[in-house]
């Protein structure tokens, strides 16, 4: 009765092509966002903070980056986990090299760095194609997390080869380092999310966007029709880097603080972010969001329900969670292999009819 | 002959016999791909899991025992009896036909016409579940598997090598055991798809699943039937790679291993996984010796994946894939 578009007028071509066409859409965004930026910031402690709101933050970015490429362009990638690698690594050297520059920007161009990363290993995307490409990502996964163990350079010779995120502040607040507030944390990784998610959909609906869903729905007759894939292909590779980027730059300095590269960037991250957006949505920017959220969550339930509820051991729990996820994500392609988002859509479709659905 | 090129020499029979293993999970992975045109992911899971099986069973494990002792308060582990090998082997196979038809009913049919990035993440889904089941089904500690395959080094070669280069060259039996052992498995499985009725049906459906139908072969038995193959091609990895490394996690890891070996040979092509795995086998030790103390070394890792990439640039469908055929 309240979801509909009965009434609602448009007299202009920009109300036309918002967003949120629906004003209890656009209502529940506006509302989404003040309890975002200014009730949570108020409420947040550091167990919601460490163990929840700001992974799902972080990875929301790295969704919406793989979900660029895989969901939009059509492009396969388990490299994933390494080029988060490459955010981190980047934003670790820029913070100890220039610690008079802001930490913003590190993370930004720690973001562009992975994009030329991304670019030079997309290439062979123009010559390989479907599954081939997807192992051949594994390519960047396992060369770049080895070439981080191996070169000194990179992790500053430290002895451990760890590379741990010195304190930097933003406007005098600590955003990095063992110091940080919860709420300096997560409203540092929101400004980041809101941002890029706002990129990422205006993206995706304009001509970039539209020349990624055309080769990824067939790539030579999107050719024929003037469609360069050169520049298609690499563009989706270069954007989905700078996101994947700017989400392991954020997840190294602001999340964990401290990085052993196979451990925190292997390729259980990359399944793990694939996860997220075939349960959220191929090509839904709410599927990002919706699969980073059932994918952080799911685990955090799990544990306090097994552990804390039910008392078992650990290592019990840990394996049914093993089991539990992947019978879900099982479960979930057999019901609703397009995610989350259609769900969403679904129930929109049945909200705009009731209560009268004939 | 000058000590280095022995060396080389001894590290290129050393990864021909580490690229038979390689072959034989790949091989796996080719089965049901053809068959079925799904990408497997969870064949080095399959693997780790019918290693396991084996161990439990010989051992005599109760399965479940960890969840059954924290559930009931028990202190049951053993039934306190060994199973021969063969029994058990022929136990475990018997298991993963039973997987493979619990996977068709349950999971594949279901997924029927669905994309094929769809089924790949649902075979990922599949071995994150095997991984868990089979911890708490068996345990996660490291477990040894013996089934009286011979090991260590062979004197008969050291000492041959010795007398003709004054340098014996050290091959693991065990090694030899998984070469004869891969070789006898590719006659078969030939054997049984050229001449066998369902070998016969087995092609059809890989040529064309709808013509097949059309004929009456049935697709459900078939997949039934290309899982099973492959669950038993998992056996024989998983024993072989756990004889040789301990059964443990890590053995599931012997997929990542197994997927540049197919792209290199084809993701179609049996032959193609027999010498991409030597080729990738060879390749990484020979690569490991000569350029792995310049670079720090444990290039094992990736050289693999980049040899694989830089021959698709070359040739996108590998070496023995069907020629890639687009059309609008």
């Amino acid at each position: 009765m309240i979801y509909r578009e009965a009434g609602e007028y448009k007299t202009s071509y920009d109300a036309d092509s918002r967003t949120f066409p629906i004003k209890f859409d656009r209502m529940g965004y506006y509302t989404a966002m003040a309890v975002a930026f200014l009730v949570v910031p108020f409420i947040i402690n550091d167990y919601w903070a460490s163990a929840v709101a700001v992974p799902f933050l972080i990875y929301v970015i790295a969704a919406l980056g793989l979900n660029i490429l895989t969901g939009f362009a059509g492009q396969v990638s388990l490299g994933t986990g390494g080029f988060m690698a490459v955010g981190a690594y980047a934003c670790y050297k820029l913070m100890t090299g220039f610690p008079e520059v802001s930490i913003f920007f590190h993370v930004l161009i720690a973001g562009g760095v992975t994009a030329i990363v991304g670019v030079l290993f997309g290439l062979p995307s123009l010559r390989i194609k479907g599954f081939y490409l997807a192992v051949a990502t594994l390519a960047a996964q396992f060369f770049l997390v080895w070439l981080f163990n191996k070169v000194p350079w990179f992790y500053n010779h430290s002895a451990s080869g760890q590379i741990n995120a010195p304190e930097r502040t933003v406007f005098g607040i600590a955003v990095t380092g063992p110091n940080t507030d919860a709420w300096a944390k997560y409203l540092f990784c929101l400004i980041f999310v809101v941002v890029l998610a706002w990129i990422a959909r205006n993206l995706t609906r304009g001509s970039v966007g539209r020349k990624w869903m055309a080769i990824r729905d067939m790539d030579i007759a999107a050719e024929i029709i003037g469609v360069n894939p050169l520049m298609a292909k690499l563009t989706a590779f270069a954007v989905s880097s700078f996101f994947v980027g700017v989400a392991g730059a954020l997840f190294f300095s602001v999340y964990l603080g401290a990085v052993e590269v196979g451990e925190a960037f292997g390729i259980q991250k990359s399944f793990l972010v694939l996860f997220m957006i075939i349960i959220g949505g191929l090509g839904s920017i709410f599927g990002a969001f919706a699969g980073a959220a059932f994918m952080v969550l799911l685990p955090v339930l799990l544990k306090n329900i097994l552990v804390g509820g039910l008392g078992w051991p650990t290592d019990l729990a840990a394996h049914l969670e093993f089991m539990i996820v992947g019978g879900l994500i099982v479960a979930f392609l057999i019901v609703e292999p397009h995610g989350l988002a259609q769900l969403w859509r679904l129930a929109k479709e049945k909200l705009r009819l009731w209560p009268f659905p004939h | 002959m000058p000590d280095q090129l022995l060396f080389a020499m001894e590290v290129t029979l050393n990864g021909l016999m580490a690229g038979v293993l390689y072959s034989l999970v790949a091989l796996g992975f080719v089965l049901i791909f053809k068959a079925s045109g799904i990408f497997n992911y969870a064949q080095g899971v399959m693997a780790l899991f019918a290693a396991m099986t084996l161990v439990g069973i010989q051992k005599g494990q109760v399965p479940f025992a960890h969840l059954i002792n924290a559930l009931l308060g028990t202190e049951v582990h053993h039934f306190g009896w060994h199973v021969p090998s063969i029994l058990a082997i022929l136990l475990t196979a018997g298991v993963m036909v039973v997987f493979a038809w619990i996977v068709e009913r349950v999971v594949l049919k279901h997924l029927v016409n669905q994309p094929d990035i769809i089924l790949f993440m649902a075979t990922i889904g599949l071995a994150y579940f095997m991984e868990g089941f089979g911890d708490l089904m068996w345990g996660a500690d490291i477990k040894k598997l013996d089934v009286g395959l011979p090991q260590g080094i062979n004197i008969a070669i050291d000492d041959t090598t010795f007398g003709w280069f004054g340098y014996g060259f050290f091959i693991d039996n065990l090694d030899i055991v998984a070469t004869v052992i891969a070789i006898l498995l590719v006659i078969s499985l030939t054997v049984f798809s050229q001449y066998s009725k369902q070998g016969r049906a087995l092609r059809a459906v890989a040529d064309d699943h709808q013509a097949a139908l059309s004929v009456g072969i049935s697709l459900r038995f078939i997949w039934v039937l290309v899982w099973s193959i492959a669950g038993f091609v998992a056996l024989v990895a998983g024993i072989m790679w756990g004889a040789k490394s301990g059964v443990q996690f890590s053995l599931s890891l012997i997929a990542l291993k197994a997927l540049p070996v197919l792209m290199l040979g084809g993701f179609t092509s049996i032959p193609g996984a027999i010498i991409g795995g030597l080729i990738i086998g060879v390749g990484e030790k020979l690569f490991e010796f000569a350029i792995g103390p310049l670079v720090g070394g444990a290039t094992e890792n990736w050289f693999a994946y980049v040899l694989a990439l830089i021959f698709l640039v070359f040739r996108p469908q590998g070496l023995f894939g069907e020629k890639i055929i687009e059309r609008v």
